[in-house]
């Protein structure tokens, strides 16, 4: 017997729309549970995948090639020599839209005529810089640092006004040589930039990689190699760990480490791995609230038929044959329910909140987080199998409570009920 | 009180179809408590840390200390305040601090810390810094030049329990300022930043070091209980001295932790609504299946004489009753699991490692209140009320002969 027979098929959809209004009533409570459903997970990747950017924007980059000691001890002594040689052997292995960012790091003082105050001061080959990091785009305020600028720096917009700096001012930047000896140098404030993380605006300082070079008498030299893959989604992890691969093998015997990102933010990779977690069981939680409706219902639809079925079974229909046949108007009711949610959450997704949410009123909040202002929706496939299957599985096993109680009406006991 | 009794007695005549929509109700009444109570409690948590941590409930500090701390900016004389302050009532704790940035340098290393002066006696009451010490002991009260100081600075210093450090900065009149310390302790927080940055010296030593002639930069409270911060702030906010100064509470000190916590908020809420909507439509059809399975028998009622009015109250009561049985049971399952979660915590598994950088607890427990039992259970008990509405405001618009014969 096949399962779908027309015969069952016909009395199955016109046995749904026998009482409009009671399948309309569960349809509405099934379309909302599975809207929510998808438009929240995808509230809650958009979310996720700017606070990934945003991590990433933020000097880390989708690999990083490092003195493996200088993520325990990020110091001059842990540094990579003859950087640019490098960088450029690396950029030949991959693909030509790959970019490479090369950075010396390193911890120092900044001082002003009143004040001192710890900061990372970062040398950077601005150039190279945009589309990699956030100090790529534009300033907030004042002008870019030109590549032969050797005095000028670039401050967080942060920093600038807790120190009660302005733009055009010197200051003075202190750091440690390779032998542990202070070097200071004089400074000018060329601009100053925001970024998503207010920790970082308040941390990070920026000036040419050249002068932070000679400031320290360490020519050549770099704590990191940033490499940014363009288009690279951040869930395509196979693509990164297989970059990550074959840069190993090119640096085996040279003491460097490349590492991708996953491993470089421990934290958010293991955020991202529960977020799916978190999302089925939202889920499930919202299928068992529509769980015990479409239940009800369904009972309610089959009760009202008791009649119907001892005649069926009088007629010779085997109970396996009523089973089915309340199966496959339990599975229309789901099918209806998620085709129509799915068109609704994909409207709702792609043109009501085309633009994303703002969350600026919670400002400060965001910051500490580092999630973007405006959180964008993003519709993943998986999220929106995971949503439907939820769905079609649990429900299907709902229905099977009512279809099991179809199949135990008697002929006999249904005659005597009116 | 018949009418009740009849309400009940109709509930029970289709005894499967009740206990579904019972279930759905308390289903939804159940986790709405313990949600509630885990947000709750998971912020009283993360607020808690952060206080102990760093800020405490309340601080007072010299006008745009905190906007633009400078060494100047200091409060005198802070003994007369904090004589004033401790007869406040609620007030658990009060400590004063100074914060100074200096060049700490160890053998071979030399980087920017942020010094703190404490007072050891007070600071162990109200911080938790003296509990996070891994290595070496905390300050006590007859320390001299000694130090503590967060485990990640240590290690880039390359400093060990007993090694000396050098410190070199400006003192409150702008002198040089500079000093050799020993560590006789290491703390590890969890939260990077505070464990890169921050070494703690002994207030009197501070005072020393850095020529503050017995002011400080800041008086920090901790009251009994953290809804008591606000009150407390506005109270010393009407004292002498403390007019001149600035009283800020822990939201103005962190508003990323309190703006974050509203987030948090407003998103469950959001759902909570989905679920609620989605729980209405679920038990919105048993609602309608009760009246119109009935009709034959409200046009029987209604032709011997009924007023409709009474038929809508009893079927009013016949849903109030269900969804009654539904929030009691809700709440009492609620209360249980909540109980039991709080007994043990909820582990924040793999995610722990992205809250500790937030200063976050490894193990999050919810918090039973008195907010938390009854928001849930009230939005779910008016929702299925006007739920109910939809379909028993028809029933006076029925006309008996019509009802009869369908």
């Amino acid at each position: 017997m096949r399962f779908f027979d027309l015969l069952s098929v016909q009395i199955s959809w016109r046995n749904l729309w026998r009482n409009p209004r009671r399948t309309t009533i569960i349809l509405t409570a099934i379309v909302v549970g599975i809207i929510s459903m998808i438009v929240l997970s995808a509230f809650g990747r958009g979310m996720m995948e700017g606070m990934v950017k945003n991590s990433i924007d933020n000097l880390v980059g989708h690999i990083k090639i490092q003195n493996p000691q200088y993520r325990i001890d990020p110091a001059i002594d842990n540094r990579i020599d003859q950087a640019e040689k490098i960088a450029a052997q690396i950029g030949e292995l991959l693909p030509d839209d790959v970019q490479l960012a090369t950075r010396l790091r390193l911890d120092g003082v900044l001082s002003t005529s009143r004040e001192h105050t710890g900061v990372m001061i970062v040398g950077i080959d601005p150039a190279a810089e945009k589309g990699v990091s956030f100090i790529g785009r534009p300033l907030y305020q004042g002008t870019p640092l030109q590549p032969e600028d050797a005095r000028g720096l670039l401050i967080g917009q942060g920093l600038l006004e807790r120190l009660g700096l302005e733009i055009g001012k010197k200051v003075v930047v202190l750091s440690q040589d390779a032998s542990g000896e202070g070097r200071s140098k004089a400074f000018r404030i060329r601009g100053s930039y925001r970024a998503e993380m207010r920790d970082t605006e308040k941390r990070y300082i920026f000036i040419n990689l050249k002068s932070f070079q000679d400031m320290l008498a360490a020519p050549g030299s770099a704590t990191e190699i940033s490499i940014s893959l363009r288009n690279a989604n951040a869930y395509q992890t196979g693509t990164v760990e297989d970059y990550v691969d074959r840069i190993n093998e090119r640096l085996d015997g040279l003491g460097l480490e490349a590492t991708g990102w996953r491993q470089l933010l421990p934290a958010i990779a293991a955020y991202i791995d529960m977020f799916d977690v978190y999302m089925l069981i939202w889920f499930v939680v919202v299928f068992v609230a529509m769980g015990f409706g479409l239940a009800n219902t369904v009972l309610m639809a089959v009760y009202e038929r008791m009649r119907e079925f001892g005649l069926q079974r009088a007629l010779g229909l085997r109970s396996s044959g009523i089973i089915k046949n309340v199966m496959i108007e339990v599975l229309f009711l789901l099918l209806i329910g998620m085709a129509l949610a799915d068109l609704c959450s994909f409207f709702l997704v792609k043109v009501v909140f085309r633009s994303g949410i703002d969350l600026g009123s919670f400002g400060a909040g965001i910051e500490m987080w580092g999630i973007s202002r405006i959180v964008y929706p993003v519709l993943s496939l998986s999220d929106i199998v995971m949503a439907n299957g939820v769905v079609v599985l649990l429900g299907l096993l709902v229905g099977l409570y009512p279809a099991l109680h179809a199949a135990r009406f008697t002929p006999i006991e249904t005659m005597r009920h009116l | 009180m018949n009418d009740l009794l009849l309400a009940w007695r109709n509930i029970w005549r289709n005894p499967r179809r009740s206990i579904l929509t019972i279930l759905a109700i308390a289903f939804a009444t159940a986790l709405l408590v313990f949600m509630l109570s885990f947000q709750f409690g998971a912020y009283d948590d993360m607020i808690d840390s952060s206080v102990r941590l760093s800020t405490g409930h309340v601080q007072i500090v010299a006008p745009g200390y905190h906007q633009r701390p400078e060494m100047r900016k200091v409060i005198d004389n802070p003994e007369e305040l904090l004589q004033e302050a401790t007869m406040l009532s609620n007030v658990d704790a009060v400590s004063l601090r100074s914060e100074a940035f200096v060049l700490a340098s160890g053998e071979k290393r030399s980087r920017g810390v942020m010094v703190t002066g404490v007072a050891p006696h007070h600071e162990s009451k109200i911080s938790s810094v003296p509990q996070q010490i891994k290595k070496g002991r905390y300050l006590t009260e007859g320390d001299g030049a000694a130090g503590v100081i967060g485990a990640l600075a240590a290690q880039h210093l390359q400093l060990d329990v007993g090694d000396e450090c050098v410190l070199l900065g400006s003192g409150r009149d702008g002198s040089i300022a500079a000093a050799v310390v020993e560590i006789v302790g290491i703390f590890k927080s969890g939260v990077d930043e505070f464990d890169r940055s921050i070494m703690q010296l002994p207030l009197a030593e501070f005072d020393t070091i850095f020529s503050m002639e017995g002011a400080v930069h800041r008086l920090i409270f901790t009251f009994a209980h953290l809804s008591d911060s606000q009150a407390g702030a506005a109270q010393l906010r009407q004292g002498e001295r403390a007019r001149k100064l600035q009283v800020l509470t822990w939201e103005e000190l962190t508003p990323g932790l309190k703006q974050s916590i509203e987030l948090d908020l407003i998103s469950g809420i959001i759902m909570y609504f989905i679920l609620v909507i989605v729980v209405a439509f679920s038990i919105l059809n048993t609602f309608f299946m009760a009246i119109f399975e009935r009709k034959k028998e409200f046009g029987v009622l209604m032709s011997i004489g009924m007023k409709p009015r009474r038929l809508v109250v009893l079927m009013l009561l016949e849903s109030f009753s269900m969804t009654t049985v539904g929030l009691v049971l809700g709440i009492l399952c609620g209360i249980i699991i909540t109980l039991v979660a709080a007994r043990y915590g909820i582990s924040m598994g793999d995610s722990a490692e992205f809250m500790a950088q937030y200063g976050m607890p490894e193990r999050l427990y919810p918090k039973l209140t008195l907010l938390s039992v009854t928001v849930g259970p009230l939005l779910i008990f008016v929702v299925t009320l006007l739920t109910a509405l939809i379909p028993v405001l028809r029933i006076p618009s029925l006309r008996p002969v019509e009802a009869l014969r369908s």
